[in-house]
């Protein structure tokens, strides 16, 4: 499904390295975790897979189910079927929310050649999901993102998910600032995504999340690189021991 | 001195090849009155304080300078909105294409044919609104405006008008020089909204007074037409009765260059002046709005929003001021002005100003200036929104507050689709 080598980057603005040779790939219908320090890249890493101005791959590649994602432009790269749930959402006054996301599932439908989405089927589609994530019809209506709670951002990340049904879904940090029932309504979102055809990449760095959305694979990253992959008991080992001993055991 | 006299042949020049309109007694008196006005004041040049953003120079020669004619299936704007319709092209009244001249609760007829008759009303206003407004800050063009206007509309609402007025400009010649002055007064407890479109003329010089009386609504609506080369200087002047609303509205695409002065006095206590203008300008344009609202009543409530989107070169001006006098208490004023500069060729100068005589009123006012949000830009595509479209969405967010202004549900909606329209020709 997503294939990256050998990815490196560095900041357009100075001459910073931030990935150094980043390999993984997560193969459909499988969930992938990605842990590791703070500043150690995981975000840098979902920006450059979505196409965000500012970085500059300097080697390596990055392939969404054959296709080079990083000759896409970022809307290119959402209609071939990828998403990132921001570990920041962003806040657009001005722009309704329910506009923001029908011109979105239609754009995408559009550029794949599918026929668009009528306003009432939309608005039904929409209000069962937001129902399901405990968004209510008020917040549908409001400018996207803005006045939501921390919480509700991230809810909202994932409605969006649910509408856009991509095959490639890059959750950044998406369970930060949820209390432990929105943290169930979110994981329950992800899990009713989960199918053979879909892959997931959930960064975090908390056990819990992966509680309830059980990983096949944990990688932890480190300084740019992805420094050790294992099965669900790695996120455990971290959780109880922190950072210091694996990174000293690959150091 | 040298200044001095250059004003005064500028003035001399355009004058020449203007003639006075014969009429009625009232109509030559006030038309006379204008023109000392005129000479005495001058026409606006470059070096004056007031058009130090634009330069007035192609408002103030003898000969408007040409204009192309532009797509003449000018975007209807108001089609869905039932309407009565006047048509000018280029600045002269079409009958065949307008409708009959009434309406219950309202007395309409035309400034040319206006002067034999003893319409008591305008009097009163016609000259009036414009003469007063030409202080503290001259207004020339008004004032030649008010001279040598060679039609308008004159209409008294005293009803609630059951539809509004539209005022339709078509330009049909290259080197049109159109002159028009509205004169409306809307009695007591009446209620009219008026709507104007289109280009007009090759170059238009446009007044329109309106005298709210007290308790009563007006409610303006304006496009300014989609013609690349057109040029144009209007004023507004409008004095508010107690309790009475005024609120006026203007949507600019294209243009070469406009000038729109809007000159608002309170007088009445507890009423509500609003004035906004969405404008978006690509290449060559020049667009410069300046308000000057003046509060002289207690308890009253104005409002100016003004956003720009400019592109390719384009360039925004804004010159505000809201002037609280003594005793005006209770005010809430409230300005806004701002930019959005979709490329570093573009420009936006503003100034805004508030001065204030009394110690219990709350004035804001905000100018800015800023680039599209690269950071939401970013968001609406990672979810598939095309940067064209994504940019769009931002534009129009952009101008929200201020289309928000527009009251009427149905004229707000007809606006956005003509931005809308306006938008999409425009992706690259
Ligand atoms: N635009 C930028 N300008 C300057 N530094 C940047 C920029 N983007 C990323 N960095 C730096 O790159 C490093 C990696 O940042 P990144 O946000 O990817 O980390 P992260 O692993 O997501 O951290 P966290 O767990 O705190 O979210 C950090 O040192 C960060 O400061
Ligand atoms: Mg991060």
């Amino acid at each position: 499904m997503l294939e990256i080598k050998n990815l490196h980057v560095k900041l357009e603005e100075e001459d910073k390295a931030i990935l150094k040779g980043v390999d993984l790939t997560v193969e459909a219908g499988k969930v992938h975790a990605i842990m590791g320090p703070n500043g150690s890249g995981k975000s840098t890493l979902s920006y450059v897979l979505s196409g965000r101005d500012g970085y500059v791959v300097t080697e390596g590649a990055a392939h969404l189910e054959g296709e080079d994602l990083l000759e896409m432009e970022p809307e290119e790269r959402a209609a071939a079927g990828l998403f990132l749930a921001f570990q920041y959402p962003v806040e657009i006054p001005g722009v309704g929310n329910m506009t923001f996301l029908r011109t979105a599932v239609n754009a995408q439908r559009k550029a794949r050649g599918e026929e668009e989405m009528s306003a009432a089927d939309f608005l039904k589609v929409i209000r069962a999901k937001a129902k399901e994530l405990n968004i209510d019809a008020e917040m549908l209506k409001r400018p996207v993102n803005v006045g939501f709670s921390g919480g509700e951002k991230k809810r909202n990340e994932i409605l969006q998910m649910a509408m856009l049904e991509p095959k490639m879904c890059i959750l950044d940090e998406t369970d930060s600032g949820l209390d432990v029932d929105a943290m169930r309504l979110v994981a329950d979102g992800v899990n009713a995504l989960r199918d053979a055809g879909r892959g997931f990449l959930v960064i975090t760095h908390y056990q819990r999340l992966l509680d309830h959305i059980k990983p096949d694979v944990v990688h932890i990253m480190a300084d740019g690189r992805i420094v050790k992959t294992g099965g669900p008991d790695l996120a455990l080992e971290v959780e109880n021991n922190g950072y210091a001993d694996i990174l000293a055991e690959v150091a | 001195m040298a200044a001095l006299a250059r004003k005064a042949d500028v003035t001399a020049d355009r004058l020449a090849v203007l003639d006075l309109p014969q009429g009625g007694k009232w109509a030559t008196e006030a038309r006379q009155a204008a023109l000392a006005r005129v000479n005495a004041m001058g026409l606006p040049g470059r070096r004056d304080e007031y058009w130090k953003y634009t330069d007035p120079t192609n408002l103030t020669v003898p000969e408007a300078p040409p204009a192309a004619l532009f797509d003449p299936r000018e975007t209807p704007v108001f089609d869905d909105t039932e309407r009565l319709q006047i048509v000018f092209v280029d600045g002269v009244f079409d009958a065949e294409a307008s409708d009959d001249l009434e309406m219950a609760g309202l007395e309409i007829s035309r400034l040319a044919e206006a002067g034999g008759h003893d319409i008591h009303w305008a009097k009163d206003v016609y000259g009036v609104l414009e003469a007063s407004g030409q202080a503290p800050v001259e207004r020339p063009l008004a004032a030649l405006n008010t001279a040598y206007a060679t039609d308008g509309v004159l209409i008294r609402v005293t009803g609630k008008a059951a539809k509004p007025v539209s005022l339709m400009y078509l330009h049909k010649s290259e080197t049109s020089d159109a002159i028009l002055h509205h004169t409306i007064r809307v009695e007591k407890g009446a209620d009219l909204t008026i709507l104007e479109n289109g280009p007009a003329a090759a170059r238009f010089n446009k007044c329109m007074e309106v005298d709210v009386a007290d308790g009563a609504a007006f409610h303006h609506i304006r496009v300014q037409g989609r013609d690349h080369e057109r040029r144009a200087a209007t004023h507004i002047f409008a004095r508010v009765g107690a309790a009475a609303t005024f609120k006026s509205f203007t949507l600019t695409v294209n243009g070469r260059l406009t000038r729109n002065e809007a000159v608002i006095e309170i007088v009445g206590d507890e009423a509500v002046a609003h004035i906004a203008g969405a404008s978006v300008g690509d290449g060559d344009f020049h667009h410069d709005d300046t308000v000057f609202v003046t509060h002289d009543a207690v308890n009253c409530e104005s409002r100016q929003v003004f956003k720009k989107v400019l592109r390719n070169g384009a360039t925004g001006v804004f010159q505000g001021k809201i002037l609280v006098k003594e005793g005006a208490q209770k005010t809430d004023g409230y300005q806004i002005s701002q930019s959005l500069l979709l490329d570093e060729d573009s420009q936006f100068l503003a100034k805004p100003e508030l001065e204030i005589y009394a110690d219990d009123v709350i004035c804001s006012h905000g100018s800015t200036s800023g680039a599209i949000d690269e950071t939401a830009l970013f968001y609406l595509r990672s979810r598939g929104v095309p940067e064209a479209a994504a940019t769009d969405l931002l534009v129009l967010a952009f101008l929200a507050e201020a289309l928000d202004e527009i009251e009427d549900e149905g004229l707000r909606e007809g606006i956005l689709a003509h931005l809308e329209g306006w938008l999409a020709r425009r992706r690259r």
